[in-house]
């Protein structure tokens, strides 16, 4: 059941068809759930706020001149355990010097066939493995395992992202190789992905030219995260009428220091420089084995 | 950004300092939430009512400092206030502008018994 509010459900993730091991002990439940009652009485959320309740210790009483509470200061990070799990995801890419990618853009980008494209042309010259993220479906892994690549699938039912600890489960079941490199496709979403660091060298954004020139600028946090934009579909430019020029000075307006490359998966063109972005970035990690990048956030 | 993961993510915190500390209730928590960090406020509290029900933080009260967005203008080489990211500098109006500050998001304080 999916809340129509909000868009939240009960607990759907589904790592190649199998459950996700929850983070949260048992018996103490998904929160989701409760959602549902919400519904109910979906205007008295408000209601209690305010509220002095001196009878609500322990004993249900109060007594005079003596406050049963107390402050407590804890300076938790909110997002502190997804990146802790990134963290712990980053030290095993280092040390196995697997170079990994984190793929994000709205749906429709042309991710997927990209991917295809990728493997292609990189057949044998580089071992490597795909994450495919997606609501529902296993299409997509499906079309990357038939370009020969392993490929697993993370289906996130009603979730709008990948996290971190979804990736550490399936990295242990697909097994990656050493000096291998790993292509995560992250769910068709320009909001959510931007917040959640899933121990990836790099997020890579792809913006496709079939969209508005200004989307860096409606959803910059994204493009902020994003090290390398791939300006898709660029064979279509002729037909449309796209001011490449302008949509590369969008996406530096939101980040002076982002890389573009302009490609098309049907032409062909910017692929090479893509793949050489790619083998240097295999290089690299390869080369610093063992030494985790510090996390900048 | 995605409320919901963030006021699970907000309980998770406080169940896990409710279990080491043992208390058994919490009144209000402080949350310490950046101008720039993409979270929306309102949809954040209406979240956090319903991910907390049943919890050790059921009717808490849910205080929110909002933090200021802070960058760097590296044309003007000093600081600046940044109200959001896409914003040019205030002082040069160039788009040189790396965020410093303001982007953050953490649980600060509980009000505990």
């Amino acid at each position: 059941m999916m809340c129509m509010t909000c868009g939240c459900g009960k607990g759907q993730t589904l790592i190649g068809g199998h459950a996700l091991a929850r983070q949260r002990e048992p018996g103490r439940g998904m929160r989701y759930r409760i959602h549902q009652a919400a519904h109910e009485d979906e205007h008295q959320h408000a209601s209690n706020q305010g509220n002095i309740d001196f009878g609500a210790g322990p004993a249900g009483t109060h007594a005079p001149g003596m406050s049963q509470s107390r402050m407590v200061r804890i300076e938790r990070d909110i997002l502190a355990k997804n990146n802790d799990y990134a963290d712990r995801n980053r030290r095993y890419f280092s040390g196995h010097g697997i170079f990994a990618l984190n793929l994000v853009s709205s749906p429709g980008s042309g991710k997927t066939t990209l991917l295809v494209k990728t493997i292609a042309a990189l057949h044998g010259a580089q071992p490597l493995a795909v994450i495919e993220g997606d609501q529902q479906t296993d299409n997509d892994a499906a079309r990357i395992r038939a370009a020969g690549a392993p490929a697993l699938q993370i289906n996130t039912g009603k979730g709008c992202h990948l996290d971190a600890h979804m990736i550490g489960e399936a990295m242990q079941r697909l097994g990656l190789k050493n000096d291998s490199l790993l292509l995560i496709e992250n769910v068709g979403n320009l909001v959510c992905p931007a917040g959640f660091d899933l121990g990836e060298a790099h997020k890579v954004v792809i913006f496709s030219v079939t969209e508005g020139e200004d989307k860096p600028l409606k959803y910059p946090d994204m493009f902020r995260a994003a090290d390398l934009m791939l300006l898709s579909k660029c064979d279509l430019l002729p037909y449309l009428d796209f001011d490449a020029d302008l949509a590369v000075a969008n996406a530096r307006r939101i980040n002076p220091q982002i890389g573009v490359i302009r490609v098309s998966a049907t032409s062909g063109a910017g692929i090479t420089e893509w793949l050489e972005w790619i083998t240097a970035g295999c290089r690299n990690t390869v080369t610093n084995r063992g030494i985790v990048r510090e996390f900048q956030e | 950004m995605h409320e919901m993961s963030i006021a699970e993510s907000v309980l998770q915190i406080i169940e896990d300092k409710a279990q080491t500390d043992g208390y058994t209730r919490v009144k209000a928590v402080w949350l310490e939430i950046g101008q720039l960090a993409g979270v929306e406020i309102e949809s954040l509290r209406f979240c956090f009512d319903v991910v907390t029900r049943d919890s050790v933080a059921r009717d808490a009260r849910l205080e929110i400092v909002e933090t200021a967005g802070q960058g760097w203008c590296m044309q003007c080489a000093r600081s600046v206030a940044v109200s959001a990211r896409y914003e040019p500098c205030p002082n040069c109006g160039g788009f040189q502008v790396e965020v410093t500050g303001g982007d953050g998001m953490r649980v600060k304080e509980l009000e505990v018994e």
